[in-house]
């Protein structure tokens, strides 16, 4: 399926065909002729399988990686050619970026913020408040090796946070993070987001659900659909699920898809009308059904196991 | 913006050496005892006869060693941290985070480079001359060493790989090479051998600067050129060849 781009053609991300092959994948393409355009603000949430070239992508948005062949724009200024002026204005946060043992969050922070050219006694100001942002004020002169591995993450994010740079580029900043410590990291993320762009790649599709205004699907290197939510469910032939516990008899499916769990839960995927008709149909026999309109996992199983062949 | 230089300069000091030696003390022991150790062994052994010419290799050794320890820094931080990716995604240049990195090895040396004055103050002794051309020396063998770590550190994908390197690189341009001894104790088909590391010719200069060693003025002013040289090769080729943004 050819993703829609028709609504965001005029976004200030570009990239067109972009493909990299590293050297010693005996010329696997970690992106395939990735193109795009979204608007450089709010979230862009890139999601997809290991492997689908999330990293890759972001890698070379974020200047840190050239890719093998296209090109990519980011406000007008291209990601390889005018990478020097860009760089005053993006931060990342690598996907496996580790606090340094040795250091305290507020000196990992402040030698950062030292690093992009500001002030030490500012970037003290600004390590405390980003800090606390992240719910970390409290540890803040503790060595980063006592810190759990969830506060050891925080940390790298407020690096990002004080930075305020207008793109930012987290890789999975979120992962290893309990969920209490994920949705407070979200409402940071959310409050970010409101003046200034983030590119965002997870494992969690709740967490591309809750945050983005656009979505990208990768899968095996290549663009498998993109858009907002709404857009991406447009894409997607039935709008409704209606999920069934295991046991229930299923009624037959005129227009939809049903797929089985294994442990014998019910999925079936359908068009508004046919989810009416079904769910009264299984009401009427007694059974407990959920009917809503399909989320993200729906929609990004649509996509990449259609053509993922998975 | 020397300003701004000076604050990317800064940071790297302080994230490789000034925080390190403040929140663990304990390695400032190592970075004194590995050079000095050497210096001991060789006085022992040679019954005090060359504890001059020792002195001057611990010298060598250290600010060699310190531009290797750059190597596994960068690369520490660069694979295992994934630092130098936010940093390069900054504002930040290249020369930037490899000066300050490359100073932090001095201020992390800075125990053992004391320690090693007032012993070739209180043993050796030099007049002035003889001071700025041991400095000078010292200073080309670290230029050498931090261009040589730089290049190698960006070509490492892990910390095994990176240790591997600067073990074999600090044993084959500092352990072998006659820097704590004269290049006269080496039999003759090996002394060929030694002139292919650098340090070979700094330990010359060194050792025939301060008298220790008897050498034509050609064989100095050798020396110079091949230290000189080497200087040059290996920062053209940190310049070009090292890699920054990954391909």
């Amino acid at each position: 399926m050819t993703p829609d781009f028709e609504s965001l053609e005029d976004g200030e991300l570009v990239c067109h065909g972009l493909t990299k092959v590293y050297s010693d994948s005996q010329g696997k393409k970690a992106l395939d002729g990735v193109s795009l355009s979204v608007k450089a603000r709010g979230i862009f949430s890139l999601i997809g399988m290991n492997g689908a070239g999330k990293t890759t992508l972001v890698r070379i948005l974020a200047t840190q990686l050239e890719p093998t062949s296209g090109d990519a724009q980011l406000r007008g200024m291209d990601v390889v050619k005018d990478a020097k002026a860009l760089r005053e204005r993006i931060a990342s946060i690598p996907q496996e970026a580790r606090s340094i043992p040795w250091m305290t969050p507020m000196q990992t922070v402040v030698s950062y913020l030292l690093w992009r050219g500001i002030p030490y006694s500012e970037g003290k100001s600004r390590a405390i408040e980003a800090l606390a942002k992240v719910g970390i004020e409290k540890q803040r002169d503790t060595l980063n090796r006592k810190l759990s591995g969830g506060q050891r993450r925080k940390v790298m994010v407020a690096a990002v946070l004080a930075a305020d740079s207008d793109i930012t580029f987290l890789d999975e900043p979120t992962t290893g993070l309990d969920p209490i410590s994920r949705k407070e990291l979200w409402k940071s993320l959310e409050e970010l987001s409101k003046n200034h762009f983030l590119v965002l790649t997870t494992h969690y599709l709740e967490e591309a659900e809750q945050l983005a205004d656009t979505i990208g699907i990768l899968d095996q290197g290549r663009l498998a659909g993109m858009g907002t939510l709404d857009q991406l469910r447009g894409l997607v032939r039935h709008q409704y699920s209606i999920r069934l516990p295991a046991g229930v008899a299923v009624p037959e499916v005129k227009d939809g898809t049903v797929t089985r769990g294994r442990e014998g839960q019910v999925q079936i995927l359908t068009g508004e009308e046919e989810a009416y008709r079904l769910s009264g149909e299984l009401l009427r026999a007694g059974a407990r059904i959920s009917v809503s309109r399909i989320s993200l996992d729906d929609i990004f199983f649509h996509f990449v196991g259609e053509q993922g062949g998975n | 913006m020397a300003g701004r230089l000076g604050r990317q300069v800064l940071a790297s000091v302080l994230v490789n050496s000034v925080y390190a030696m403040k929140n663990y003390p304990v390695v400032l022991i190592n970075t004194v005892l590995a050079p000095i150790s050497f210096l001991v062994i060789v006085n022992f052994v040679s019954r005090g006869a060359l504890l001059s010419q020792a002195i001057e290799g611990a010298f060598i050794m250290s600010m060699f060693s310190s531009g290797m320890g750059l190597q596994s820094d960068l690369s520490h931080l660069k694979n295992d941290f994934k630092i130098q990716d936010m940093v390069v995604s900054s504002p930040a240049s290249p020369a930037a985070y490899v000066l300050g990195m490359a100073l932090s090895e001095i201020v992390y040396s800075i125990p053992a480079l004391v320690t090693l004055v007032v012993l070739m103050a209180v043993f050796v002794h030099p007049g002035a001359i003889q001071a700025l051309e041991l400095m000078a020396v010292m200073l080309m063998m670290f230029t050498t060493s931090v261009t040589l770590g730089f290049t190698l550190s960006t070509f490492t994908s892990d910390i095994v790989q990176s240790f591997a390197f600067s073990g074999l690189i600090s044993t084959l341009f500092t352990t072998l090479p006659p820097v704590y001894y004269p290049i006269t104790y080496i039999p003759l088909p090996f002394r060929y051998l030694a002139y292919l590391s650098p340090t070979t010719y700094a330990g010359e200069i060194a050792q025939s600067t301060t008298g220790l060693l008897q050498v034509s003025a050609v064989s100095v002013a050798l020396a110079w050129v091949v230290l000189a040289a080497v200087t040059i090769i290996f920062g053209v080729i940190a310049v070009t060849k090292a890699r920054w943004r990954e391909v």
